[in-house]
């Protein structure tokens, strides 16, 4: 089916709104030729992956965007860049790729997106109405807002993401249609030990394993009792969009298009149930360690995606006032650190040794250390898949409590209490 | 001497060049460094081997949407795949492609290939030419 142009795109693309705006429309029209999708329909918002600095060829492509003219046509939220320009943690980068990465985080503001620099743009105000055609970038937020939101976007990679903001259209394919949100895989957790799944550690650990069950098809978890509250579905959703292709998930009884199972599935037989057992989940925690005999840590790292403010209230009741022993970097956005500061809990957790990362996070800029056979301990299914291959240090998965309990000693602590 | 037509995905440049057959899917942000080619993610089966100049043969990817842009740094570095072969067409990655050439670098191709046939690629030097067909040499 060969892609349709209305009049009005077809002007964008030819340069009614300036050689920025066409490039833009002619990548998003290349992505939907290549998709086969057989139009372009209006979206509502943007968030936007591309503005964090891989080389410089990221920072040239924004510039050019700025030179001819472009603007975003819609709301456009800004996931993290290389920097922390609020100050609250330093990093590595040499001086060319820092001022490299602050050309291009300047040049996607100058192209109207908001500064919210964050990874969890829904937990800061941007949280779009259900059935809402989106174009998301960054893969916990894509999955976040299909799932928790039933807004309908694609996983909208990095320089899709600022074109379809700028011309306003996203290719008409994928997640933007009602049948393609149906869920073929039931992964059932219905004989999982009930403690287990009430614990902030399950859901991680249960991402990663749906993640690399369902690559990128669309599941249903079935077998959870009761609504496990927003961060849960958001470290569950980080986790399994990088252990697999994950942009879409539905949880019975919980996800707004999933009131029951029988409705997510779209009245139709699935085409596989995944019955979770106890030694998946064993095998799934120990896949989340490349470290896990290491007798001693060097950092804890939490944050991803970036932290809530009910995360940070509880990170404060675990640490209880004691002096940690090794760094325990904390990721988040400006959202949640305003009110870190305006309640003083930012000088609390400071004074005990917690590094504040906002903007940014860890695992995306050079901020750890550079130390020989490093151990990072992490709470976070992403920053536990990430953090070996972008730096270099070993990880050690735990629960916040364990990561706390850890950080106090200096060596891997677990069993600790929630 | 083997052929196979395959569909072109985005054009680019015709390939000679040896396959390299990736036996896991991969995530390129994280899992391939753009500064040296290299697959960074050490839990991939081909942990520290180079996509560099090869026939890039992917079963699926998987994971960060900022794959296009470590694809983009390696086209403008020199470091890209001479080809890239894939099971299905996939928006995130090939947008580094599209978008390298509206910044006016020369691309390598994608095409597409069913996986089935990707065992007998393995270890060989395969030329692609201008209407997406494979040869093995």
């Amino acid at each position: 089916m060969a892609l349709e142009l209305t009049a009005e795109q077809r002007a964008i693309a030819s340069g009614a709104r300036g050689e920025g705006a066409a490039m833009a429309l002619r990548i998003v029209a290349a992505t939907a030729r290549l998709m086969g999708a057989p139009s372009l329909i209006p979206i509502a918002s943007a968030h936007i992956d591309g503005a964090l600095y891989h080389g410089d060829s990221g920072t040239l492509f924004a510039e050019k965007l700025v030179e001819g003219g472009a603007r975003v046509a819609v709301r456009a939220t800004l996931n993290v860049g290389s920097l922390d320009l609020t100050g609250c943690s330093k990093n590595r980068l040499e001086p060319h790729e820092r001022g490299m990465a602050r050309r291009m985080m300047d040049a996607y503001r100058t192209l109207g997106c908001e500064p919210t620099w964050t990874c969890a743009p829904y937990q800061a105000g941007h949280r779009p109405a259900y059935g809402s055609d989106v174009a998301w970038g960054e893969s916990n937020a894509v999955v976040f807002c299909n799932s928790v939101f039933g807004a309908r976007t694609n996983r909208y990679g990095d320089f899709l993401d600022i074109a379809c903001a700028i011309a306003g259209y996203a290719p008409y394919y994928g997640f933007h249609l009602a049948e393609n949100r149906r869920a073929r895989i039931v992964f059932d957790v219905s004989g999982l030990d009930v403690e287990f799944l009430a614990s902030e550690a399950a859901w991680p650990i249960l991402g990663s394993l749906y993640g690399r069950e369902m690559g990128d098809a669309v599941g249903v978890v079935a077998g959870i009792e009761h609504h496990p509250g927003e961060d849960a579905l958001k470290a569950f959703g980080a986790a399994a969009a990088s252990a697999g292709a994950v942009g879409l998930f539905h949880v019975a009884g919980v996800t707004p298009e999933a009131p029951d199972l029988a409705t997510a599935l779209q009245h139709q037989a699935p085409e596989a149930v995944i019955k979770v057992t106890t030694d998946m989940i064993g095998d799934s925690r120990r896949r989340l360690s490349t470290a896990a005999g290491a007798e001693s840590i060097h950092a804890v790292a939490i944050g991803s995606p970036h932290l809530s403010g009910a995360e940070f209230d509880r990170l404060e009741r675990l640490i209880a006032g004691r002096r940690l022993h090794v760094p325990l970097y904390a990721c988040t956005g400006r959202h949640a650190l305003a009110a870190l500061e305006s309640s003083g809990k930012r000088q609390i957790l400071e004074r005990s040794g917690v590094i504040i990362v906002a903007d940014t996070c860890v695992v995306v800029t050079p901020i750890l250390p550079d130390i020989d056979n490093a151990v990072l301990m992490t709470n976070s299914g992403k920053f536990a898949h990430y953090a070996p291959g972008n730096t270099g240090y070993g990880v050690i998965y735990g629960s916040m409590a364990e990561c706390v309990e850890s950080a106090v000693t200096g060596h891997p602590v677990f069993g600790a209490a929630e | 001497m083997s052929r196979l037509q395959a569909e072109i995905l985005v054009e680019g440049q015709p390939a000679l060049a040896d396959a390299l057959v990736l036996t896991a899917p991969i995530s390129f942000w994280g899992g391939v460094n753009p500064r040296t080619g290299r697959i960074a993610d050490v839990r991939h089966p081909q942990h520290g081997v180079s996509i560099s100049g090869k026939v890039l043969c992917l079963p699926g990817t998987i994971g960060s949407s900022s794959a296009a842009a470590v694809l983009l740094e390696l086209v403008s570095a020199g470091l890209a795949p001479a080809a890239i072969i894939l099971h299905e067409p996939d928006a995130i990655l090939l947008l580094g492609l599209i978008v390298a050439q509206e910044m006016g670098h020369a691309t390598p191709m994608a095409v597409k290939l069913d996986r089935k046939e990707f065992p007998r690629l393995v270890d060989q030097r395969l030329a692609i030419d201008g209407t997406g067909m494979v040869s093995v040499q």
